[in-house]
């Protein structure tokens, strides 16, 4: 490291590169700070102009108001329920799906692995009104399916599996063919614990995607009951009056901190998930 | 312990044609080595009896049981890879242990045997590792474990050296030989290197575009080639063959048979003129420029540069001109006798 900077050129390109790193972690993180400080500001410095980064007196106010103004609690656990059935059941369908795509042999593989790619492309918005009447035929709209069930097949999370399983090297699985595996246990023994990382990459992505959806809950739920935190945070602006901002921060403090917490508990299994580690 | 009767085996991919029409029969207990340059179908027949590959048509019997349509894995065989094909994420006891859990082998048998295996390769303090920790040759042996612990009827080996280095592929070459003395178990290699072959072989099968050219013992395939092919492939430097000395007929000798001094009986005389030497230790390797083409020359003489070839009648070898062995005919040695001995100058 030390002689690669000896260079007068290569030190310049360092510091600028170093410069160029800060202030895009500053553009990307002034708007998250802002909030964190402003869901502890009172209401009246909230609006002050010049607006403060800082506030001059701590209080926690906002979180205290928003905590009576909705069911933040109840919004959470509903968040926390949907989330985590998607994560659970997603795997159900993703990895024996990516397993068959990536390895086994079947007339119309191309094909429906095609529809899938497909299914990939689509946007939410072009299917939410069939996906709807399908839900509300089957008459199960006052429930959590309709937040869940769309989501366990995720196209994508087997796109990215079946991408892994297809660098695992074939001799291995035939190794386990020889000790007599099924290929049940060859998922569950040998695949599985290979691609722990993409799994868990695939999870992450799920998680995070149904955690901070907001469209889908508000078209496919009339009832608080089974309406996720983003909604219960938009709740927060509509009431009457001003814009209580730091309410509003204090609402979205819920919904960011759970997710912050994963990145930070499993800091290190996402960078490893992001740089695929060969495998020898 | 179990032979292998392979009958009528015709393997085709798409439009290429692996394996016209094979048929060998394994011996029990015996050491086959499957050899040829690759693409010629022993990796192909190998994983054909490990049942990796369906045979287009045709049968395979372990046991005169005809087994094309049972599983890889209740075959009774096992299988070691080139690359090893270790389960990464598995520590060595468990890479060992899964096909017996497969099997539904009872725990208190199983730890009997992983010890015992383990005792044999030398993997006892290494269990708890995971195969990333290991060298080369440490994976190797717990591959080897993984084989031997099934107690397989027949043991299958693709290049399990060729991954190695040269000093550690000879050790492992010598304590192979002495596996297969100890077990008794009919082990089928595949190698594409005829040093290997020849060393390690009982029984050698050398095949060329899925057809066998010969199936012998070592000693038999390099004292007596039964074509051209196989002359060639086995030895270092390959046979010399020259196909332009006499009419209708090919002449063959190694060129560690040479001999440059003079020698009453020879039954052959080139002249011909050094172009490289090359030392190899105790001997040297000459390439010589004759009327007939190149030729290699090993040999513990030191040659002029210009210098008489000379072959005695016991080391000639005759092929027809489609390759086949053909007969040293009294004929023939009258008109090797008449050639000229002289270099004739341009």
């Amino acid at each position: 490291m030390e002689s690669r900077l000896n260079h007068p050129g290569r030190l310049a390109a360092a510091v600028i590169s170093a410069l160029c790193k800060v202030l895009v972690i500053c553009i990307i993180a002034y708007p998250f700070i802002w909030m964190v400080f402003t869901s502890f500001k009172p209401y009246a410095e909230t609006t002050v102009y010049p607006p403060t980064l800082l506030p001059r007196q701590w209080t926690t106010e906002g979180y205290a108001k928003a905590l009576e103004m909705v069911d933040v609690w109840g919004f959470l656990k509903n968040s926390l329920v949907v989330s985590l059935s998607v994560l659970a059941l997603q795997y159900l369908i993703i990895i024996p799906a990516a397993y068959a795509f990536a390895r086994c042999k079947f007339r119309g593989k191309g094909f429906f692995f095609g529809i899938v790619l497909m299914g990939f492309m689509i946007p939410q918005q072009v299917t939410f009104v069939p996906v709807y009447l399908m839900f509300s035929k089957a008459g199960i709209l006052q429930s959590f399916w309709p937040q869940i069930l769309p989501f366990i097949a995720n196209a994508f999370g087997i796109f990215l599996l079946r991408q892994y399983f297809m660098q695992i090297p074939e001799e291995i699985i035939e190794a386990a063919r020889l000790d007599d595996a099924s290929e049940p246990m060859i998922i569950l023994k040998i695949m599985i614990p290979m691609a722990r990382t993409a799994i868990f990459t695939i999870g992450l992505l799920s998680f995070i995607s149904s955690w901070n959806s907001y469209f889908w809950p508000l078209i496919m739920t009339t009832k608080d009951t089974f309406r996720t935190l983003p909604i219960g945070v938009a709740m927060l602006n509509s009431q009457e009056g001003g814009r209580l901002w730091h309410v509003l921060m204090a609402g979205n403090m819920f919904l960011v901190v759970p997710i912050l917490a994963v990145y930070l508990i499993a800091n290190k299994q996402i960078r490893k998930a992001f740089a695929y580690s060969g495998i020898k | 312990m179990s032979s292998i009767t392979l009958r009528g085996i015709r393997k085709v991919y798409g439009k290429d044609v692996i394996i016209p029409d094979l048929n060998l029969v394994i011996e029990d207990g015996s050491f086959t080595v499957l050899v040829g340059p690759s693409g010629c179908g022993k990796s192909t027949t190998l994983r054909m009896i490990a049942g990796l590959e369906k045979p287009t048509a045709g049968e395979i019997l372990i046991d005169d049981e005809n087994v094309v349509d049972t599983d890889p894995g209740k075959r009774g065989i096992a299988m070691v890879f080139q690359n090893y094909a270790l389960y990464p994420t598995m520590t060595v006891r468990d890479n060992i242990e899964f096909g017996l859990k497969n099997k539904r082998v009872p725990k208190a048998e199983r730890d009997r045997l992983i010890a015992e295996v383990c005792e044999i390769v030398g993997l006892t303090p290494y269990l708890s590792r995971k195969p990333s920790a290991l060298s080369g040759g440490q994976r190797q042996r717990v591959a080897l474990a993984r084989a031997m612990v099934k107690n397989p009827k027949v043991f299958l080996m693709d290049e399990p050296l060729s991954n190695l280095d040269a000093k550690l592929r000879a050790q492992m070459r010598v304590e192979l030989i002495e596996l297969h003395k100890r077990l008794g178990t009919t082990f089928i290699y595949v190698t594409h290197d005829q040093v290997e072959a020849m060393s390690m072989g009982d029984n050698i099968v050398l095949m060329d575009k899925g057809v066998i050219m010969q199936r012998s013992s070592p000693k038999e395939m390099y004292h007596d080639p039964q074509n051209a092919y196989t002359a060639q492939f086995i030895g270092t430097p390959p046979m010399n063959i020259l196909t332009q000395m006499v009419p209708g007929a090919w002449v063959g000798f190694r060129p560690e048979k040479v001999t440059l001094a003079p020698a009453e009986d020879a039954a052959l005389t080139i002249p011909g003129r050094v172009i490289t030497r090359e030392q190899l230790g105790a001997e040297y390797q000459y390439s010589v420029d004759t009327a007939y083409g190149k030729l290699m020359v090993k040999t513990e003489e030191e040659a002029q540069e210009r210098c008489l070839l000379r072959v005695r009648r016991r080391h000639l070898y005759v092929f027809d001109t489609d390759g086949s062995r053909a007969p040293l005919t009294p004929e023939l040695l009258d008109r090797l006798a008449a050639l000229p001995r002289e270099e004739v100058q341009p």
